[in-house]
């Protein structure tokens, strides 16, 4: 049977009110996820899927931040029609978040049994025997050696693909139905990152809960991603299935993407960069946000936005490149 | 822990050597004769001689240096060349005078700097920030002998809520243990005298606490901006817990660190430097009391209140660097 999505975004604008003027860093993003699934968000920094996830939690700072448009909904419910008391209950219990420097996302000055005691008691009702208990499942399910002893730990005694396990553990500590993952290995070095990427994985299916992975590195989105949404200046220009995705990339920024994939002889080497930076999203360019920097812009890439559509089944594009063929088939 | 106490305060020993120094030396810093500053020109040498025998100023430095830390080691302060009386004796009633107003000063700057500093943050640009910031930058810039006089003429004279000066009423009984009056009249259960010293306390208390507090309540604010912008603040957001708990647990605990150091520093200050509040609402305490003995060249006197005070000094930083280690786990004395 069709699983019911648990998370759905419908075209959700983030804009943040500066001084200097509105950047739209997010605008008009839209996807569902469901339970067991893990979808993917890429994009370089600044192209709106952080953002995103911070939306999802509705923890975006206003002001000068702000959802102007959109639609949340977990579980048929919508997120953002709660009072902030009520998204309180949902963070870190039924949706919760893991970040991408565990160094800097503990609290220095508290013990990892402190920190994960109150995350537990903060949504549930268990005295705090209870929650240590719970405490040393969690640290034994991510795998942490002599969890009891390194509840008093602080969070510097920990290596940091340790801290980050930790800061799973920490995420899991209400099973939760959502986990959002920013960048959950970016900080941490290659046999470290896939260790974390496989203990996410055997995570979810042990646990059943949906993963949204935003990452900036496509091999990551390779390992462990259903689905992937390719944003690009707080909009996504491409949505496939993994598999359709590498191996029929449409968006010219995808295309790029893919020929930076590091390999695997030399993991630095950078094959084929997209040149150029990303756009000042307060000036957005009147046509495609991507012309600056694309090998393929053509003349009305300058003046014309492509809307996003579907090109297959289950493969969205936003480029006038298909609108070429069509023109082109006729 | 206990190991880094006890090299701290094997640590200590060079600083109080260097301090007593120092408070040796200003009596022979002064250019001339120390017994004739001491006197004054309408001395006759006979009376110059025999302060100097009994100072014994003719021995060499050293043997006199030497006499000067034996002496303060076995708890002998010397005597005011003035009164004749033990300055030890003056200390012991003056010493808990002081340390009570700072303390109580020190107290409300922190409880009302440290508050005001976290809202300003929390709330920043809004009425109360711009409102709490000005008031502390009045805070800091305000003249305490103009405060405290104000604070006198609307409280005692034209109110007459307080009482303008002193540490008890006449007429009101309290038996000394520690002299500090609001304890001894706790444990004495004189709620009598524990009502007027508090009374008395109040007004020296927020006039020397009044700069302390801005000073406290600026860095609070700045500390808390760095620290609300962390990401573990943000983890403890999206935990969902609640923001009284990521304000004053998860980002306050942070902040503080900072501002303990500025804290411990000004409590310092405060015990060296009541002069101006302890002359204005006439406290009997230490800051006067070195006034006084200051301005009548009493040097013996002014030699031991000043190392007194010093050794405090040394003590309440060695407080803060404990505290600061209770706090930061991160930080590693070895
Ligand atoms: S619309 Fe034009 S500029 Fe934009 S990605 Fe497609 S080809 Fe490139």
């Amino acid at each position: 049977m069709e699983q019911e999505p648990i998370l759905e975004v419908d075209n959700l604008h983030t804009h943040f009110f500066t001084k200097s003027g509105v950047v739209k860093a997010v605008d008009g993003v839209s996807f569902s996820v469901k339970p067991g699934e893990t979808l993917g968000i890429v994009g370089e920094s600044g192209s709106g899927k952080s953002i995103t996830a911070m939306s999802i939690m509705r923890l975006i700072k206003d002001p000068p931040g702000k959802i102007v448009e959109g639609g949340l909904t977990f579980k048929g419910e919508d997120l953002l029609a709660k009072s902030e008391k009520e998204m309180r209950s949902i963070r870190g219990d039924r949706i919760s978040m893991i970040f991408q420097d565990p160094m800097t996302s503990l609290n220095p000055v508290f013990t990892v049994e402190k920190q994960m005691v109150e995350t537990i008691r903060a949504h549930r009702n268990v005295s705090k025997k209870q929650a240590i208990d719970r405490a040393v499942e969690l640290l034994e399910l991510v795998g942490i050696p002599s969890p009891r002893s390194r509840l008093k730990s602080y969070p510097h005694e920990f290596s940091g693909g340790m801290r980050q396990r930790v800061m799973i553990a920490l995420a899991l500590s209400c099973d939760p139905e959502v986990l959002i993952a920013d960048e959950p290995t970016t900080a941490l070095d290659v046999t470290i990152q896939a260790q974390i990427l496989e203990l996410l994985g055997r995570l979810q299916k042990e646990l059943g809960m949906a993963i949204v992975m935003i990452t900036h590195d496509l091999g990551v989105v390779a390992e462990v991603c259903d689905r992937v949404m390719v944003m690009y200046a707080g909009k996504p220009v491409e949505f496939a299935e993994v598999t359709e995705l590498f191996d029929h990339p449409k968006h010219p920024y995808t295309w790029g993407l893919i020929g930076s994939i590091p390999n695997m002889e030399n993991r630095q080497e950078r094959l084929e960069a997209i040149k150029g930076l990303p756009p000042d999203l307060r000036a957005l360019p009147e046509g495609c946000s991507f012309a600056p920097r694309c090998k393929h812009a053509m003349d009305k890439c300058q003046s014309k936005d492509p809307d996003f559509k579907e090109e297959s089944a289950g493969h969205q594009v936003r480029c006038l490149l298909y609108e070429e063929e069509e023109v082109a088939v006729k | 822990m206990l190991n880094y106490i006890i090299r701290r305060l094997v640590m200590i020993i060079p600083v109080l050597l260097g301090v007593s120094i120092i408070a040796f030396s200003l009596l022979h810093m002064i250019p001339g004769d120390p017994a004739r500053s001491m006197l004054g020109n309408k001395a006759n040498e006979a009376q110059l001689e025999q302060l100097r025998e009994e100072l014994r100023l003719n021995d060499p430095y050293l043997v006199q240096y030497g006499r000067f830390v034996t002496s303060t080691l076995q708890g002998d302060l010397g005597k005011s060349v003035k009164s004749n009386n033990p300055v030890g004796e003056e200390l012991k009633n003056r010493l808990p005078a002081t340390m009570e107003l700072s303390l109580f000063a020190i107290f409300i700057a922190t409880v009302v700097g440290v508050l005001a500093g976290v809202i300003a943050a929390v709330k920043q640009y809004s009425w109360f920030d711009n409102l709490s910031m000005t008031g502390a930058l009045f805070g800091v810039s305000i003249p305490i002998f103009w405060l405290g006089l104000m604070m006198i003429m609307l409280f005692s004279v034209t109110l007459q809520w307080l009482p303008p000066s002193g540490r008890l009423s006449t007429g009101v009984e309290l038996d000394t243990i520690t002299n500090f009056y609001i304890l001894d009249s706790i444990l004495t259960l004189n709620w009598t005298a524990f009502k007027d010293s508090v009374t008395h306390l109040l007004m020296p208390g927020i006039a020397l606490g009044t700069i302390p507090m801005a000073i406290i309540a600026r860095m609070t604010r700045s500390s808390m901006l760095e620290v609300l912008n962390q990401d573990y603040i943000r983890t403890a957001n999206a935990k969902g817990l609640a923001s009284y708990l990521v304000v004053f647990q998860h980002a306050l605990k942070n902040a503080f660190l900072p501002v303990l150091t500025v804290i411990g520093l000004q409590f310092g200050f405060l015990l060296g430097g009541a002069v101006l509040t302890e002359t204005i609402f006439s406290w009997p305490g230490v800051g006067r009391y070195v006034l006084q003995a200051i301005l009548g060249r009493d040097y013996p006197v002014v030699q031991s209140t000043i190392l007194v005070v010093a050794v405090m000094f040394v003590f309440i930083n060695l407080l803060t660097d404990i505290l600061y280690k209770y706090i930061d786990p991160r930080i590693r004395f070895d």
